[in-house]
């Protein structure tokens, strides 16, 4: 990876709401065909970080480059916006068209390019998430894990160099956790390039080929090797999140004093 | 009871279809002009210019908190006396309705539009679609949708509503019927309840479909 330029470059990150710094100079780079991980406890910024890579905030100061170009930092032109994809935790599609319809109107409207070509593309990205059969369903008739593969191909079909995926599971129902993040995992090995937030601590070490932690606006800690992180994090700030994923086990049972009476 | 012949005599029948034509043209025209003006004024009122949104503001609540009498007599009355205009009473009515009705989209439109997640600008955008790309294929189609129900709600009451314009010297359903009544006063002395009752029939006929397709459309677009 040295040497070469990465695919997504985030260059002193500042950004506040009001008086509450979120980001107090964030620098981050993503190399070509690599997942990185950002973790961090509820409130730290992650959402803000893609949001600002993507261009839906205002950045304060800093800079946000794709393979190499400067992105400004208000107005962002729509072509170098289209080379970032983004899904959000919440369901966003367009209540309005159908499966195929979510799939094909940027590449359309956007790229310019043909129906026959835009459903050719559809077609063959639905197949990969198993929903090509839904293809005329509207949005409000499938199940919220059917709806995160379908925005992952809308976002797919933009042929985007870096993907920036947001809790894309932290609004689903657990069973339909794993339906979608096999196809996050199924893109990773396809050598797509990531930067992944999630509370999915297995699905992170899993899908991880580097991790970040945030914290109170500062990359608190970086990992190359992310079962190392998992298992034995350096920082003790890294250490007290990750333990808050674990429970204690209880060591016998009580004496039920609180459910009587 | 009798009386009810006056509906079988002469022209009685097919003069009160004439009126609710003109009940009907006049309903038909101010929907046809309410809806673009509505739809640009619903837009402009989510414009981000405070001074804009202030001024629509105040127009709207204007037309909406006058009766429509009074807004009749204002147009009519006023037009010839201020502008020297001389208005048929149809054109005026026209004219109040179609302000009425594009002040009413107009608010609704504002709604349909601020109804629409925030979610959904966000993921237009990191889809590289523009900001007018945004609106014709995503936001507006949706607020569109919304708007139906409320429209099909609008347009019942205007047909209903038009029942003033007879007093601006308009011959719409109502004054056809009034005028049928007086007519006969010594012929048919019972015949106004039959007159009225038909006029009913006429209404309910014209309103009722609309409010199906009203309840249709809400339970359709409620998902
Ligand atoms: N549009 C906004 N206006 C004001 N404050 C905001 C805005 N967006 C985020 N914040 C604040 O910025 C901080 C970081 O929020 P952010 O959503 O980035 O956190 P997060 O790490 O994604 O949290 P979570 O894990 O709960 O999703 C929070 O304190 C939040 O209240
Ligand atoms: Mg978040």
């Amino acid at each position: 990876m040295s040497g070469a330029t990465p695919m997504l470059e985030l260059r002193g990150l500042r950004k506040s709401f009001g008086d509450e710094v979120v980001l107090d100079g964030i620098d981050l780079s993503v190399a070509s065909g690599e997942v990185l991980v950002v973790l961090g406890p509820s409130g730290c910024g992650k959402s803000t970080l893609l949001r600002c890579a993507v261009g839906l905030e205002p950045l304060d100061s800093g800079e946000v480059l794709v393979d190499g170009n400067l992105i400004s930092a208000t107005a962002r032109d729509a072509s170098l916006r289209q080379r970032v994809g983004m899904v959000f935790q919440s369901y966003d599609l367009f209540p309005n068209r159908t499966v195929l319809g979510n799939v094909t109107l940027s590449p359309m409207v956007v790229q310019h390019r043909s129906r026959s070509d835009a459903e050719e593309q559809a077609h063959s990205l639905l197949d990969r998430v198993g929903l090509w059969d839904k293809r005329d369903s509207y949005p409000s008739t499938l199940s919220g894990g059917q709806r995160q593969r379908v925005a992952i191909c809308r976002a797919l079909a933009m042929r985007p160099e870096v993907l920036l995926l947001d809790e894309v599971t932290a609004a689903l129902d657990p069973e339909m956790v794993r339906e979608v993040l096999d196809v996050v995992i199924d893109l990773a090995d396809g050598g797509l390039t990531m930067m992944i937030v999630t509370h999915e601590m297995r699905f992170a070490e899993a899908v991880a080929d580097r991790v970040v932690m945030l914290d109170q606006g500062h990359i608190a800690e970086t990992s190359d090797d992310p079962p190392a992180f998992f298992r034995d994090p350096a920082t003790p700030r890294a250490r007290a999140f990750l333990s808050t994923f674990d429970y204690r086990r209880r060591s016998g049972r009580a004496s039920g004093s609180l459910t009587k009476e | 009871m009798g009386g009810a012949e006056i509906l079988f005599q002469g022209e009685t029948i097919s003069r009160l279809l004439s009126g609710l034509m003109v009940t009907i043209r006049i309903s038909l025209v101010s929907v046809a002009i309410s809806i673009p003006v509505g739809v640009v004024v619903g837009i402009a009122m989510s414009s981000r210019h405070l001074l804009v949104r202030a001024v629509l503001r105040a127009i709207l609540e204007f037309v909406r908190v006058m009766p429509q009498l009074v807004l009749l007599y204002v147009v009519f009355f006023g037009s010839a006396t201020a502008f020297g205009l001389d208005l048929s009473g149809e054109a005026a009515s026209v004219i109040v309705f179609s302000l009425w009705g594009a002040a009413e989209l107009g608010d609704l439109v504002r709604g349909a539009l601020a109804s629409i997640p925030p979610i959904q600008y966000d993921s237009a955008y990191v889809l590289g679609l523009s900001r007018m790309q945004t609106f014709v294929h995503i936001i507006l189609p949706q607020a569109l949708a919304r708007l139906m129900p409320p429209t099909m709600n609008l347009v019942s009451r205007m047909v209903k509503t038009t029942s003033l314009c007879m007093l601006i010297g308009v011959v719409e359903l109502i004054r056809v019927g009034q005028q049928i009544i007086d007519f006969n006063r010594f012929q048919y002395p019972t015949g106004a309840l039959w007159v009225y009752l038909a006029i009913f029939v006429m209404y309910f006929l014209v309103c009722w479909p609309l409010s199906i397709a009203s309840r249709r459309l809400e339970r359709r677009w409620a998902a």
